[in-house]
């Protein structure tokens, strides 16, 4: 059992003024997970009538992105390459005080309390992270030979689970990690490459328009990474971006 | 170019003049290096060096390619700090992302701003006076720009405020190098390692030049 003082930023909507509110546990197991830990305060914050405490999860297995929040100044927790839900209270000590923050860029409007609404990641993805393909069956898989490396290397951006630990650990909230792995998973694979140029350019004016900062390469975003996802994926894409406006055909 | 908003091609931009102005460092270097002469023939060469360089029309080209490459790089760096700013929305509390980058990555602006300040000092201080200043001539009459120097140099609060320019200059450097090249799109994970050690050795030869020539000049006198 551990005694755990929590500091949590509580904030009605976008609009209202937010700020920490104090809670202490004393009951916390050691086995429990974050978002765990967080029921157990919600539980407790419910039985006494107190609106509980709004977060963002759903698989609680470390692969949707949904939850997301800044404990103790860092996205995802202390651990390296691991989500909220897969952060588990044995990594801090009894007697501890963890301060929870919503992630916060401009692009990531707050919703209430640790829930912002990540829109405009899926709003990049639409505007150009998908393949033309015709509907129907699904062809043979050996149709398109690809070879195993390529397949992995794809499979390594496609990791991304959109979480937003990248934009919320810049220090300019720049989306570039998750836009270039969304842009690389196809990039590399023949059936990426029929919307090769219009895609970049689409997915990377889509990113500004979202509001997102630059990168500056500080490789931040590839640290905090629960997925481990390479910056070289940023370089990738500038490539391509560069690629894409000298090459244009009109 | 200067008038997109989108900020890849500002980057590409920032890099681009970055490297340009990098480049000229090394010949920069080079030029400075004649200082470390002994005193009689330093003097002559470096004054007939300047005087060269002085009267170059590729050279003057080349300086007003350098000119422009340091106003645009500044530009830039203002239109994508402001950027930054905007999409930051509000800060944290609680601030501990420092544990995953350099403090020089994430401190570009304060570091060009201190390389700024010092360019203020160091063009008016030679540059202008060779340029518009009444200098007196060596005997072989070129512009006496090496008793200039040597006599700034001369001064230890000069030398102070070079050797904190120059570092802030090689952090500037250290990352500033490296990124350049990821933005324009190296992404090959074995080049993008090489690029990443000559990036460092070059800032680190850079700065132990720069630096030690205020030094020795002090130190010889």
């Amino acid at each position: 059992m551990m005694k755990i003082h929590l500091k949590i930023w509580r904030q009605k909507n976008s609009q209202s003024k937010g700020g920490f509110k104090e809670y202490t546990l004393d009951d916390v197991h050691q086995e429990m997970s974050f978002l765990e830990m967080l029921d157990m305060l919600n539980i407790k914050l419910v039985k006494k009538a107190e609106r509980p405490v709004e977060f963002d999860h759903d698989c609680r297995e470390g692969i949707c992105g949904q939850c997301g929040v800044m404990i103790n100044g860092i996205a995802h927790g202390p651990l390296k390459n691991t989500t909220t839900c897969q952060l588990h209270m044995r990594s801090f000590n009894d007697g501890d005080t963890i301060y929870v923050e919503p992630f916060k860029a401009s692009a990531f409007p707050l919703v209430r309390d640790l829930k912002i609404n990540r829109s405009s990641l899926d709003n990049i993805i639409s505007s150009g992270g998908y393949v033309s393909v015709d509907t129907g069956q699904a062809p043979e898989a050996n149709t398109i030979p690809i070879a195993n490396e390529i397949a992995e290397a794809a499979f390594d951006s496609a990791a991304c689970i959109g979480c937003g630990a990248c934009v919320a650990s810049c220090k300019n909230s720049s989306a570039a990690l998750f836009t270039s792995a969304k842009i690389t998973q196809l990039e590399l694979l023949p059936q990426g490459q029929k919307e090769t140029r219009k895609r970049v350019v689409a997915m990377v004016n889509q990113m500004e328009e979202e509001g997102f900062g630059h990168c500056t390469n500080t490789e931040a975003c590839e640290v905090e990474c629960p997925e481990d996802i390479s910056v070289l994926n940023i370089a990738r894409m500038n490539y391509e971006y560069n690629k894409s406006k000298i090459l244009r055909n009109k | 170019m200067l008038y997109v908003k989108n900020a890849l091609t500002r980057k590409n931009l920032m890099a681009l003049t970055g490297l340009f102005l990098s480049f000229f460092l090394i010949i920069h270097l080079f030029g400075n290096l004649q200082l470390l002469l002994p005193e009689e023939e330093a003097k002559l060469q470096y004054n007939w060096y300047s005087h060269l360089l002085a009267g170059n029309i590729v050279v003057k080209v080349i300086a007003i390619v350098l000119y422009i490459c340091i106003l645009l790089h500044t530009i830039d760096a203002i239109y994508l700090s402001l950027k930054s700013k905007k999409a930051n929305g509000p800060r944290y509390a609680i601030d501990k992302r420092g544990r995953a980058s350099k403090w020089y990555s994430r401190n570009m602006m304060f570091l060009g701003s201190i390389i700024f300040l010092f360019l203020i000092i160091h063009f008016k201080d030679f540059w202008y006076h060779f340029k518009f200043g009444q200098l007196p001539v060596d005997k072989n009459g070129n512009k006496d720009l090496y008793t200039l120097v040597i006599a700034a140099f001369d001064q230890l609060w000069y030398v102070i405020l070079y050797v904190i320019a120059i570092i802030a200059l090689g952090y500037h450097l250290l990352h500033g190098v490296f990124s350049a090249h990821r933005t324009l799109g190296l992404y090959h994970p074995l080049y993008s390692k090489i690029v990443k050690f000559l990036g460092m050795a070059y800032a680190i030869i850079m700065t132990m030049g720069y630096i030690a020539i205020p030094i020795f000049i002090y130190l010889n006198r």
